[in-house]
C-alpha cells in the first residue's frame, strides 16, 4: 500500500484480516548527524517472521510472536499475551535505503539508517528577457 | 460475529467454545500487549503441566547471564537490570519508550523446588524457566487390589 500523503499509515482504519491482536512494539529513536537509529522490543518473535521494509519514507517493522508454548504444558496465569507485532514510522530525512543495518538480539531489534548524503543545491539562472 | 444456532453441539467440540471466548477475551482488551495483572516487570506466563511449572518472563535486551534467578523452597526471585542503549554525544532523541533499570520479582511457586533441578534458558527475549515437580509432591498411583 503506498503511502502518497507522508502521513503515518494508521493501524486503526482498517481491520487487519488476521485473527488475533496486533501490537505496537515499545520503540526508542535517536538520530546523530550521519544516521537514524531505532530499538524496537519485540520479545518471543521468530527471527524468520520478521520483516523490515522502507517504502517511500515510510518504515514498517512486523513480526510474529507466540510460539513459546511448552508442549504438554497449560497456561495457568498470563501477563502477556502473543500475537503479531506492527509499526510504521514516517521518516523527515532522506534515508539511504540500501546500507540499512538491522539486528536482532535478545528479542530487540536494532535498525541503522544513515542518512543520505543531500544532493548539491542547484543555482538556477534566470535570464532576464528583453 | 459468529452466532451459534439453539440446536448447537455444546459438548461436540469444546475446542470451539474455548477459542470463542479468547476471542471475546482478545476483543475485550483490543490490542492490549499485556493484561492487567502485568504490573510489574517482567511480565510472566505460568504454564502447569504434569511434570511441573514453567515460567515464561519477557525480558527483551536483557542477557541470560544478567539475570540472577534464586529458589528457595517455594519462592522464585528474579532480578536482573535493563542497561540503557550506548549512544553517542551530539545525539538527539525522537522517541524514549523502553525504560530501564534494574527489577527485581518474586514468585510463589505452588510446591517447594529443589534448586538443582532448575534450568533456566532464554530465546529471542523471553526467559524460560523450568520449575519441575519434587519427586516427593508427585501425585502416587495406588494399586487397588480386588479381595476375591
Amino acid at each position: 500500500m503506498a503511502d502518497v500523503t507522508g502521513e503515518p499509515r494508521a493501524r486503526h482504519d482498517a481491520e487487519s484480516t488476521r485473527n488475533g491482536p496486533v501490537f505496537l512494539p515499545t520503540t526508542d529513536i535517536y538520530e546523530n548527524k550521519d544516521a537514524l537509529y531505532l530499538s524496537l522490543e519485540l520479545p518471543g518473535v521468530d527471527p524468520d517472521s520478521l520483516g523490515v521494509t522502507l517504502e517511500k519514507r515510510v518504515l514498517t517493522v512486523c513480526g510474529h510472536a507466540g510460539g513459546d508454548a511448552p508442549h504438554g504444558y497449560s497456561l495457568s496465569h498470563a501477563e502477556y499475551r502473543s500475537g503479531h507485532y506492527e509499526r510504521s514510522f514516517t521518516l523527515s530525512d532522506a534515508i539511504d535505503g540500501d546500507r540499512i543495518e538491522a539486528a536482532f538480539t535478545d528479542g530487540v531489534l536494532r535498525l541503522k539508517l544513515p542518512k543520505s548524503q543531500p544532493a548539491p543545491a542547484k543555482t538556477i539562472q534566470v535570464r532576464a528577457a528583453g | 460475529m459468529v452466532r451459534h444456532g439453539p440446536g448447537a453441539d455444546l459438548w461436540g467440540e469444546p475446542l470451539a467454545t474455548l477459542r470463542r471466548i479468547q476471542d471475546e477475551i482478545n476483543r475485550a482488551f483490543g490490542d492490549q500487549r499485556w493484561t492487567p495483572s502485568a504490573a510489574e516487570f517482567p511480565p510472566v506466563n505460568v504454564w502447569r503441566g504434569p511434570d511441573g511449572v514453567i515460567i515464561t518472563a519477557e525480558i527483551p535486551g536483557v542477557k541470560l547471564d544478567a539475570v540472577d534467578l534464586t529458589v528457595h523452597q517455594n519462592t522464585l526471585t528474579l532480578k536482573g537490570s535493563r542497561s540503557p542503549e550506548a549512544f553517542g554525544a551530539e545525539t538527539s532523541w525522537h522517541r524514549r519508550e523502553r525504560s530501564y533499570g534494574p527489577f527485581s520479582r518474586v514468585i510463589e511457586l505452588p510446591y517447594a523446588v529443589d534448586p538443582d533441578k532448575v534450568k533456566a534458558s532464554a530465546r529471542n527475549g523471553v526467559l524460560i524457566i523450568e520449575l519441575p515437580r519434587p519427586e516427593a509432591d508427585r501425585p502416587h498411583k495406588i494399586s487397588i487390589t480386588a479381595s476375591s
